[in-house]
């Protein structure tokens, strides 16, 4: 194979083993050049290709903003919501039909600022939800303003002077509401993100992976961090693996290490589970078992 | 993962889709790709293969793609080898 | 279809209005609700969380309001129909998924037991000042069904109608109680499971390669796919093409919000529903709806016992509004006299349907109690004058 040859593959290639999970007729997506939110899509995408899972089973659920956006691009049965509101409205659909596999996507401002009410109590209550949280450290689509995340005291679009709130660290805050998977692994680990989503699978319960990616575009540029190539050579640098870390010590900073690994695996009954539970003891015969599908 | 012993295989570009991030250059661990000077329709310079010979289809450039533009394949005379 | 006789609690029962509502959701087929607490409405979701486990459905109280109006729509996609319940300040809250329902055309029902606002204002009074919220609260143009019942018998009765509404029209249906309305206990006859009527979802037969989930199919109003079977459709509340695919342009808007609208503005006739008495002879008209109405009525009749000419206009369905029937009265009658628990809503509806050939005279009550009757009665007499 020559090099011509390769550069000149036609757009109708769609040889691409993440091809049939696309909505290939929506390519090229509106991801900048070196953002990472395509790049947790390919995990995802090998993750159910490795998991095996029937895809029709399968929802996925989005917020607003970049991530956002995944909800579009993914040929499954999809749902782009209001902003913030993701989980919940995950929640509703997996109670009304528990044969559904849900998986929430979205970004870090929609879970974790105006969608942060939700993320707790979910976790609290333990909804069979997997949630994919990526994470880029600002708001992204509205123009680099402070996130719940952005770390020290970087400078975005509202904070010009530089960021002076402490941010959240949301695997800490995962998993103190009781979340019983928790992991973070940023875009440079591809491959451990997308065995990360197939384990989520394999759990139930409310999981919550949260994916470090670059925003290129408004984060690194703002913040003299470089491109998106030069924060993927970052993460491979400072990223270190700690399995089973406690999560009170992986907060992120602008420039120092990033811990990443599955820090928590636990079980514990999920909602649905205890539903059904406390009404058969409380009802006993009385109690009707939720059809799959009503209507 | 590189040299001779590996599994050979074959890296597909899908052209258009490409916005020049660089990571699959960057990130190939046997070193195939280079961007070429040429540009795709929307101004990107695209990576083009230049060690064909050290591919191994592990499709870490795939993996790694954020736009879906590229993929690495086990080529199945190559496992024969 | 007839309904499902597990949720139908056949009997005359000596219920208020909150448990009525409660139950015509459950007749009318719904087995999940979201709920957040609030006076005067928690009674409905109270009930519900008591009856729905012996049924087959869910109940979840979320953490908020703005969680449970979303949390229903899920369910709705997930298969059930579904419903929450609020009031005021939650209504408030609520009001973007409002508009979500609407632009993704997700079958639902909002219950708001209106109390007096604004804010928080009179948690355990009444009020009717949420009739203008229900029909623009959400940002941008779509159109939209309200409901007022003025009993608990109606609370059951149009709960059930309100989802078939949402069915047929795959519209988000505003239920607009008040709190004497749902506070009142008064005997509600619920009929055989075989006796209630039920719009079941319009799912799509056709092949997942065939099927537009956007389309229209000329009845202006898309069938839906289950989802969990293979359709793969995408719903989004950006504005989207028939493929439901983003697409921003000014083309596609309008077709889209237009259709929205028009699904249920076209279909006004059937919709609106009034109760109507004296208007043949009628020189005045009362317009009134919800407990108002029942206030109203005393007025009406005791100026009927003074010979007065006086008609009763009430209406059932706030929105889509009766105006082509204030238009046609408004040619013959002098006034329209319209009490309500707010400073003038439907009032200006009234009003402008009337084109200015007959007078319409607002009799405002700021909420927390009802109107005296002999007000009623004194503006039939001073509207004749």
């Amino acid at each position: 194979m020559s090099a011509e040859l390769s550069v000149s593959v036609s757009n109708e290639d769609l040889g691409n083993p993440v091809e049939p999970f696309l909505r290939s007729d929506r390519m090229p997506h509106i991801w900048c050049p070196g953002c990472g939110i395509g790049t947790t899509v390919n995990s995802f995408a090998r993750a159910l290709i490795e998991s095996k899972i029937d895809l029709k089973s399968v929802a996925l659920v989005s917020g607003i903003g970049c991530t956002g956006r995944v909800a579009g691009y993914v040929a499954l049965d999809s749902f782009h919501t209001t902003h913030g509101r993701a989980i919940p409205f995950a929640t509703g659909l997996k109670l009304a039909n528990p044969k559904l596999n849900v998986v929430v996507y979205s970004g870090d401002g929609d879970l974790s600022a105006i969608g942060g009410n939700h993320l707790i109590h979910a976790a609290r209550r333990n909804i069979d939800l997997k949630v994919i949280c990526v994470n880029n450290l600002i708001y992204a689509m509205t123009g680099g303003q402070t996130a719940p995340t952005t770390p020290d005291h970087a400078t975005t679009s509202t904070n010009p002077y530089g960021t002076f709130e402490p941010a959240f660290n949301l695997p800490h805050l995962v998993e103190a509401a009781g979340a019983v998977y928790v992991a973070r692994w940023t875009t440079f680990h591809a491959r451990q993100l997308s065995r990360a989503i197939g384990e989520a699978f394999q759990k139930k319960g409310f999981s919550f992976i949260e994916v470090i990616s670059p925003c290129p575009t408004l984060y690194q540029r703002r913040n003299r961090l470089g491109d998106g190539l030069e924060t993927m050579k970052y993460y491979k640098a400072m990223s270190k693996v700690r399995t089973g870390a406690p999560t009170s010590e992986v907060g992120l900073t602008m420039n120092g290490e990033i811990i990443v690994g599955k820090f928590v695996d636990r079980n514990r009954a999920d909602y649905q589970t205890m539903m059904r539970a406390q009404y058969a003891s409380s009802l006993g015969e009385k109690f009707v078992e939720l059809e799959a599908v009503c209507s | 993962m590189c040299g001779g012993s590996v599994t050979k295989g074959k890296v597909s570009i899908v052209v258009e889709r490409c916005k020049s991030c660089g990571f699959c250059i960057e990130f190939c661990p046997s070193h195939v790709l280079a961007f070429s000077s040429a540009f795709n329709a929307k101004g990107y310079h695209v990576p083009h293969v230049v060690h064909p010979e050290n591919c191994s289809g592990c499709d870490l450039c795939g993996m790694y793609c954020p736009d879906f533009a590229i993929y690495g394949k086990k080529n199945a005379q190559g496992e024969k080898q | 279809m007839k309904a499902d006789p597990r949720g139908v609690l056949t009997g005359e029962h000596f219920i208020d209005g909150d448990h009525a509502c409660c139950e015509g959701a459950l007749a009318a087929g719904a087995r999940f609700a979201a709920g957040y607490p609030i006076t005067p409405s928690t009674e409905i979701v109270e009930r519900f969380a008591a009856r729905v486990p012996t049924v087959g459905g869910t109940f979840i109280q979320m953490e908020d309001e703005l969680a449970a109006s979303i949390t229903l729509q899920g369910a709705v996609w997930g298969g059930a129909k579904a419903f929450t319940v609020t009031s005021g300040p939650g209504f408030s809250l609520m009001m973007e998924h409002v508009g979500y329902a609407a632009m993704t055309e997700t079958p639902c029902v909002f219950v708001d037991v209106q109390r007096g606002g604004p804010s928080t204002g009179l948690p355990t009074l009444p009020a009717q000042a949420d009739m203008m919220q229900a029909r623009w609260g959400s940002h941008g143009d779509y159109a939209i069904i309200a409901l007022c019942p003025n009993s608990p018998q109606e609370c059951f009765d149009l709960t059930i109608k309100a989802f078939n509404l949402a069915e047929e029209f795959r519209t988000p249906v505003m239920f607009m109680m008040d709190e004497v309305v749902g506070h009142m206990t008064e005997k509600v006859v619920i009929p055989p499971a075989d006796r209630i009527e039920i719009i079941p979802r319009k799912y799509t037969q056709k092949p997942a390669e065939e099927f537009l989930p956007y389309k229209g199919n000329g009845a202006m109003v898309p069938e839906m796919a289950r989802t969990g079977e293979g359709y793969k459709f995408h719903v989004t509340g950006l504005t989207h093409d028939e493929r439901g695919y983003p697409n921003m342009t000014p083309q596609i808007q309008d077709k889209l919000v237009r259709r929205l609208q028009n699904k249920i503005q076209f279909a006004a006739d059937r919709i609106t529903l009034c109760e109507e008495e004296n208007l043949s002879d009628a020189d005045v008209v009362v317009v009134s709806y919800g407990i108002t109405s029942r206030v109203a009525q005393r007025a009406i009749d005791q100026a009927r016992e003074r010979g007065l000419r006086v008609g009763k206009l009430r209406l059932i369905t706030a929105w889509p509004f009766p105006q082509e029937r204030i238009r046609e009265l408004a040619g013959r009658v002098k006034a329209f006299i319209v009490p309500e628990l707010n400073l003038g809503q439907m009032a200006l509806e009234v009003e402008r349907a009337a084109l200015g050939k007959a007078e319409t005279y607002p009799l405002t009550h700021a909420g927390g109690g009802v109107h005296n009757p002999e007000d009623i009665l004194r503006a039939i007499v001073e509207a004749r004058r």
